[in-house]
């Protein structure tokens, strides 16, 4: 096992109180507002795309123990230096060291409020038919794979139901790993809480995950 | 090391900690900027934004003109992304726009245990409950649990429906209207519209506990 994502936290009983907060408090800390603004910025280079940055994130070792703005600067580091556009003296250092790479783009204060409306939309147009239908049952993949994947452990080798198709979507899996594309069809599957956590369970409680085909079998 | 400011506060360490982050992060923004990758006064707009334009009143203005709008709340229902964008918000982290109605037999509830999806063109940057741990891990498998975390009880014949924001499509709750709003105007009925309602975790405000 070489891939190990430290973020796939589902039903894992992770002690902590759940701690609600007030909707004003956006950052708690001017560092965090940076820490987003500087990877907004560096994703506006076009450098690598989001699959690959939440890749680079669930596999720090230290991923646990780090506050969430602290994952999102450790994985910028991580992709820029990976990337040689930023040495690991520069950071000590402070300053540059090194001669720049060249990036695609740079994102310009002018054009920030258009490049947040537009987004990054996901969709693409269908060109295979769906395999599955609404109502159809389906079983999930079980197992651990060697790469960046969107199937929480808590539903893998689950049976459920397919509620909507999503149109085909960019296949995170693979764009994470820089393969391009290869858009699939994606669904909304929901699973019975007796069906992921046992009989146990109080009734009346159902889970949904949104699966990519290749995720899915039929269920026998 | 040298440090511009007193340290005469309580929690040390946290400051220390917080002085080092700070130091990090400055140093990284520094090396970025001079090597041409980032324009600085970017950082300055895109903090702005999420600061001052993007947040959950968005999403209560969503929810109060489905709430007044019968045939709003149906496309809301049906095309949750062109029924947002008619209102002028749409974007980075609400491409793919889904709306569920919560009713007296279902409640919806969105998390993402696998990171911090969410849908930021109606809500803005989630808080730091649903980033965290013990959200994410335990959403999916004890909701009641959870919902008790912020004092919402519901009834035991209201199902409830988890769901985990695995792919590019987020969620956004429509939360019930409250009894006793008959007439209200759609500002007045927003701001009975919390964040935590329009994730699931909370409930709209009564008319009494209006702001």
């Amino acid at each position: 096992m070489t891939y190990v994502s430290h973020a796939d936290l589902g039903g894992r009983d992770l002690p902590g109180a759940i701690v609600p907060e007030p909707e004003g408090d956006t950052f708690h800390a001017p560092w965090e507002a940076r820490a987003l603004a500087l990877t907004l910025a560096m994703g506006g280079t076009g450098s690598w795309n989001l699959d690959a940055s939440r890749s680079a994130r669930e596999t720090l070792p230290d991923y646990a123990r780090l506050s969430y703005y602290q994952i999102w600067l450790a994985a910028l580091e991580a992709m820029l230096t990976e990337r040689q556009q930023l040495l690991p003296d520069e950071l000590a250092a402070g300053r540059m060291l090194h001669a720049p790479q060249p990036v695609k783009r740079v994102l310009q204060a002018a054009d920030v409020p258009a490049a947040l409306a537009r987004g990054t939309a996901t969709e693409r147009p269908a060109t295979v038919p769906a395999r599955f239908a609404r109502g159809e049952r389906v079983r999930t993949r079980s197992g651990a794979v060697e790469h960046h994947t969107r199937l929480p452990g808590y539903v893998q080798g689950k049976v459920g139901t397919i509620e909507h198709l999503h149109g085909m979507h960019v296949f995170a899996d693979a764009h994470a790993q820089g393969l391009g594309e290869q858009p699939q069809w994606l669904y909304t599957v929901v699973f019975d809480g007796v069906a992921l956590w046992g009989e146990s369970t109080e009734p009346g409680i159902s889970v949904s995950v949104d699966a990519w085909e290749s995720y899915l079998e039929p269920a026998a | 090391m040298a440090h511009d400011h007193d340290h005469d506060h309580d929690h040390s360490d946290d400051h220390s900690e917080l002085d080092e982050m700070d130091l990090r992060v400055r140093a990284l923004e520094t090396v970025l900027t001079q090597k041409g990758y980032i324009d600085p006064a970017a950082l300055d707009v895109l903090i702005d934004t999420y600061q001052t334009k993007i947040g959950p009143r968005n999403g209560a203005r969503v929810v109060a003109r489905a709430w007044i709008d019968p045939v709003f709340r149906d496309w809301l229902l049906k095309d949750a992304t062109a029924a947002i964008a008619s209102l002028g918000y749409s974007g980075r982290q609400g491409e793919h726009m889904v709306a569920v109605a919560n009713t007296d037999s279902q409640h919806h509830m969105v998390v993402c245990t696998l990171c911090s999806c969410y849908p930021w063109p109606v809500l803005g940057l989630p808080p730091t409950w649903y980033k965290s741990a013990p959200y994410r891990s335990r959403a999916v498998k004890d909701p009641r649990g959870v919902l008790a975390e912020f004092d919402v009880q519901l009834p035991a014949s209201t199902a409830i429906r988890v769901w985990d924001s695995t792919a590019e499509v987020r969620y956004l709750v429509i939360p019930q209207r409250p009894d006793g709003t008959e007439g209200w105007s759609e500002e007045a009925l927003a701001e009975l519209v919390t964040r935590d309602s329009m994730i699931g975790t909370g409930l709209a405000r009564r008319p009494e506990a209006a702001p």
